[in-house]
């Protein structure tokens, strides 16, 4: 009964707490900058204004492969919520990136099939650590299922502070931070114009961002996993310091510039390694 | 509504500038103006874009792109022509490779004069351009001009 509350929460939520993180975002990038910035409900006056736009389809299939793609990442955050195999879950939202790369490919822009192949270089830089975070959460809680390790006496995060680390180095990507933000950017002016979102207007767009708000919420669902535990007191303490996650993220968006492909690739496999895979490495050695 | 003029998106071209127009928009972007409290973004892509901001009067070589770029951006959307070159041709106007202001080319709805055009000026034109979107959104539901994208035509 609890969890079925949780899933429901979590689809009519997120969109509207991640478009609310997105409006946090930007005004507090724009502090940053000394600037003013917009104002906190920008996001989803974003979303209005691109639902009312002429639909301006470059083909038939972009809009069904970007809903294919919010609906894979709703069904990843329904089962991370439903208290369901969190494996299972990282997998699913996998699969739903790629079919964000086959909307991207599936268009005539050289700019948008460039975004497509970098959004593929992406993934294989942030895959292996999200991996380890699935293992880490087995070892330390002795089970892959969300729901036992919610109710673990003790965080995960005093078991695998390292892969909490790592998470917080690859997630910039999966958020299209800098400096990881190769494929598309939030910022204007990119080399090849937009990336993987060149050719999506209107309701398209709208729909894929509609889909990173979904999950912008998965993955701090799972940060959020590394610090709750049986203990009711762990869950606004969970919500804090994923907040200030959020919050580093932001910062390091601002202070750093974007990296070569070969960089990001190197950089997030090598501390993947060095900060997973130690971590893990101790796990077995421990348990 | 207010659908479109709450986020108003830019895309800004140079159609032939001396980019003294080019700096000024840009400028409208840093801490000291900050266009984005009003919710503009300054993208570089013409399917996302709402208003067109162009600089520079129209040569032989940009004529085909600028018409391009407008014909590429959704409807609702607006031009706004910056600095004297993109109104008339400026000083530019009698060369044998300009065809004259933006308006030669496409249709532009607000024109915003200087040389260069000042930040405070370009702001208030794109603010003019948010009321003739909030018109041309209301248009258009009410199906008034065609909604497949078309201007009324001048």
């Amino acid at each position: 009964m609890n969890r079925a509350v949780l899933v429901i929460a979590y689809l009519v939520l997120a969109p509207a707490i991640g478009g609310l993180m997105d409006g946090f975002d930007r005004i507090v990038s724009a502090r940053m900058q000394r600037r003013r910035g917009p104002c906190l409900m920008q996001p989803f006056y974003d979303l209005r204004k691109l639902f009312s736009k002429q639909m301006l389809a470059v083909n038939n299939v972009q809009l069904l492969l970007n809903l294919s793609y919010l609906a894979f990442i709703v069904v990843a955050g329904a089962m991370l919520f439903g208290g369901m195999d969190i494996l299972m879950c990282l997998f699913i939202l996998s699969t739903a990136d790629i079919f964000l790369v086959m909307a991207a490919s599936s268009d005539s822009s050289p700019f948008a099939n460039m975004g497509a192949s970098r959004e593929m270089v992406q993934m294989m830089a942030y895959e292996p650590l999200t991996l380890l975070v699935a293992v880490g959460f087995y070892l330390a809680a002795g089970s892959f299922h969300v729901a036992d390790i919610v109710q673990a006496p003790v965080s995960a995060v005093v078991f695998m502070p390292g892969m909490l680390v790592g998470l917080m180095f690859t997630a910039a990507i999966k958020m299209r931070k800098s400096p990881f933000d190769l494929s598309t950017s939030h910022h204007a002016h990119q080399e090849m114009v937009k990336g993987i979102t060149t050719e999506m207007s209107g309701a398209t767009l709208a729909i894929m961002n509609i889909a990173e708000y979904y999950e912008l919420v998965l993955i701090f669902g799972i940060f959020a996993l590394f610090f709750v535990n049986s203990s009711w007191y762990s869950w606004p303490a969970a919500i804090l310091l994923c907040l200030g996650i959020y919050f580093l993220e932001i910062l390091w968006d601002n202070v750093s510039a974007r990296l070569k492909w070969s960089q990001v690739l190197s950089s997030c496999w090598i501390v993947s390694l060095l900060t997973g895979g130690l971590n893990l490495l101790i796990l077995m050695l421990i348990q | 509504m207010k659908n479109v003029s709450k986020s108003p998106w830019l895309l800004h071209y140079d159609a032939s500038s001396c980019n003294g127009c080019d700096i000024e928009v840009l400028d409208c972007l840093t801490p000291k103006y900050d266009l984005e409290r009003f919710g503009v973004i300054n993208t570089g892509d013409p399917f996302q874009a709402d208003i067109l901001l162009i600089t520079g009067g129209v040569n032989s070589q940009t004529a085909s792109v600028v018409k391009q770029l407008y014909s590429q951006m959704p409807a609702p959307k607006v031009v706004v022509a910056v600095g004297i070159c993109a109104c008339t041709g400026g000083v530019f106007k009698e060369c044998y490779n300009i065809l004259g202001g933006i308006d030669t080319v496409i249709p532009v709805d607000v024109y915003v004069p200087g040389c260069a055009a000042r930040p405070e000026a370009i702001i208030d034109g794109v603010v003019r351009a948010l009321n003739i979107l909030d018109k041309k959104t209301a248009e258009l539901y009410a199906g008034k001009s065609g909604a497949q994208g078309g201007h009324d035509g001048r």
